[in-house]
């Protein structure tokens, strides 16, 4: 079976993030990226599958930064096939826009299936996979959990809610929106991405950034802590001794 | 009626979700905005379960044999078929399991605009929305250039009970407007959720970590904390994911709802999704390392700093 797996770069969500000057936007000139989470289990889904019946891994990422190498690279060392980076400098995407960008390029790709993460948390104006799923009329299914491949297609479980989940076949060519692969996504010794950046894998392909799409950002604001919580402050000891007084006021701890 | 308000409905076996009435509540506000009707979709349930759905001024009810369970191709070929043909100015899908194979499917396959990760929706002087983005550390004001779009709503961002109330609406039953046969996409079987070793759900106080746990040998320190306090260790996500707890200890939007009287959370970032099992907890006290972190803002209490200092310190001092 071959595979194209839709990968994207996120702002980090454990740094630190600032306003850009006009409120409308994060401050990007000092935000680190990390490869979107739910990317990761869809690759990790695909190789699970070429593991199990062969076939080949495309990736494909949009954008110029150090960090879309290091995301393709490691894609590379775990097992892909082959890496394309999308455009010299797309810039920021809104959904619409990059899954225009990764219609384009899957039309030079021999694929069975699209596999991508179920959402990326800055997806203002929808998720990639249902929207690339859409503009090539192809079936898609979201909140993937597992994949079964059969002689028909796929056999896939969806994620609804409360533990509850079903299956479906899907006939091929489709795109799923992966929640989560059936194991946790496999670590890969660094030696093996050095090993990546001296292979051929990764080829560059020029990318025109589709407009922007009729979606505007007004203002950002990051919700103040203070907003909600009262913040306990002092040392761990201090903070430790008002937890336990606040649990015996919540009646969970007796005596005093 | 081109300025009507469309509230893509949702159930489960015939099971009506909140999400569903969360939706009719907004579009009885935004109504009253516009002065437009609202119009709920209901697709392959049940024409009972039109009954549940007081919020509306119309329900339709799609039949088809093709539609009683969840097919995303299916589904959306009927919303994306019914929203061509009202051109309804508004058109409110919830943003879960179900909604996330309809919302993007509605923009690309009747042009519209789309909005997602909504928690307010406005109607006075242009389309507008309220979003969280970036797993909620990151509040975005939206204009919506047009006067017509797609929002893909958060659970949990109106009341369900307000969607609830509602006089005699009027209910038409109608065939898909679309030929279904042939689809690509089968649906096989439901599986129930697998019962754990812990109810969650049933524990006075719940010691919950996120993925600053780091390992799963550090479950151990939620375990000792948790015998300490008689009570019980959950998760989010990731650690599920990762193998270290089984699904039963899960909380949120794809695990369990959960109210105990006290919930303590360590490295839990507080994700929309995370936070929708957990908001109505009696009391809420959230420990992380990160001062932005959204869960300061559902918390009741937040301590800033390593869960690693904590923990122990907790379990020594409940133990002493
Ligand atoms: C369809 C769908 C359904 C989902 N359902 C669920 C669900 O049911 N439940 C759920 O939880 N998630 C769910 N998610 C995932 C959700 O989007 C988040 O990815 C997840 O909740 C994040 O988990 P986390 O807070 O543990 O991890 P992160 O977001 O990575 O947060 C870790 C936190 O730990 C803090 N931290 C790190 N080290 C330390 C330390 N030493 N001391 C103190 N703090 C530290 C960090 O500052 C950070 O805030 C779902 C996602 C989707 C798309
Ligand atoms: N960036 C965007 N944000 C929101 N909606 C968009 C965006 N781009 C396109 N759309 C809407 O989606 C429809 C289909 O998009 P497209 O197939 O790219 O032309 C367009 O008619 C727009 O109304």
């Amino acid at each position: 079976m071959n595979i194209a797996v839709l990968m994207r770069p996120v702002p980090d969500p454990v740094e630190e993030l600032e306003i850009s000057p006009d409120g409308a936007d994060l401050d990007r000139d000092y935000l680190g990226y990390v490869v979107n989470e739910f990317d990761e289990h869809a690759l990790e889904e695909g190789l699970l599958i070429k593991e199990q019946v062969g076939g080949t891994i495309t990736v494909l990422a949009p954008g110029s930064a150090d960090e879309i190498d290091d995301i393709l690279y490691t894609a590379l060392a775990k097992g892909a096939d082959r890496a394309v980076k999308l455009g010299t400098d797309v810039g920021p995407l809104s959904a619409h826009a990059l899954a225009r960008l990764f219609t384009d390029a899957l039309s030079d790709i021999d694929f069975d299936l699209v596999l991508t993460g179920v959402q990326a948390a800055d997806e203002l104006d929808g998720q990639v996979s249902v929207l690339v799923a859409s503009m090539l009329r192809l079936p898609h299914i979201s909140v993937v959990t597992a994949t079964e491949p059969i002689a028909a297609g796929v056999r896939v479980t969806k994620e609804f809610w409360a533990g509850i989940t079903a299956d479906y076949e899907v006939t091929l060519p489709a795109v799923l929106g992966v929640q989560a692969a059936r194991q946790a996504p496999r670590y890969v010794a660094i030696s093996r991405i050095r090993q990546a950046q001296q292979g051929e894998g990764l080829v560059e392909a020029d990318a025109v950034p589709p407009e922007r799409g009729s979606v505007r950002i007004t203002a950002v604001r990051l919700p103040e802590a203070e907003d909600g919580a009262e913040m306990l402050g002092g040392d761990a000891e201090a903070a430790a001794e008002r937890i336990i007084e606040i649990l015996r006021a919540a009646g969970v701890v007796q005596g005093g | 009626m081109a300025n009507e308000i469309f509230v893509v409905t949702e159930h489960l076996a015939g099971e009506v979700t909140e999400s569903s009435l969360e939706l009719l509540a907004m579009g009885r506000s935004l109504a009253a905005t516009t002065g437009a009707p609202v119009v709920a979709a209901l697709i392959g349930a049940p024409p009972a379960a039109a009954a549940t759905l007081g919020g509306a001024d119309l329900v339709l009810v799609v039949g088809d044999p093709h539609l009683s369970e969840f097919n995303p191709e299916a589904h959306a070929a009927v919303v994306v078929a019914l929203v061509n043909e009202r051109e309804p100015a508004i058109v409110l899908v919830p943003y879960t399991s179900i909604g996330m194979d309809l919302a993007s499917a509605i923009s690309v396959g009747c042009e519209l605009p789309l909005v997602s990760y909504c928690r307010r929706v406005t109607a006075a002087g242009g389309l507008a929305a309220t979003c969280q983005l970036h797993a909620g550390k990151v509040e975005a004001d939206v204009a919506v250039q047009g006067d017509r779009a797609v929002f893909a709503v958060l659970s949990g961002s109106a009341s369900a009970d307000d969607g609830r109330v509602g006089g005699a609406h009027a209910v038409e039953e109608i065939a898909s407007p679309v030929d279904l046969s042939g689809g690509k996409i089968t649906f096989i079987e439901f599986h129930e959720p697998v019962g754990g070793d812990v109810d969650i759900t049933a524990a006075d106080v719940l010691v919950v970590v996120g993925r600053g746990i780091d390992s799963g040998e550090n479950i151990e320190l939620a375990d000792e904390l948790a015998a300490a306090l008689g009570g019980a260790v959950a998760a989010s996500r990731p650690i599920i994911d990762q193998g270290w707890l089984p699904k039963s200890r899960q909380v949120g939007k794809s695990g369990l709802t959960v109210k105990p009287k006290a919930y303590l959370a360590f490295g839990v970032s507080g994700a929309p999704e995370h936070v929708e099992g957990m908001r109505d907890s009696s009391t809420i006290v959230a420990v992380n390392s990160d001062p932005q972190a959204p869960i300061f803002g559902v918390a009741h209490y937040g301590w800033v700093g390593d869960l690693f200092d904590i923990l122990p310190e907790l379990t020594d001092r409940l133990e002493g």
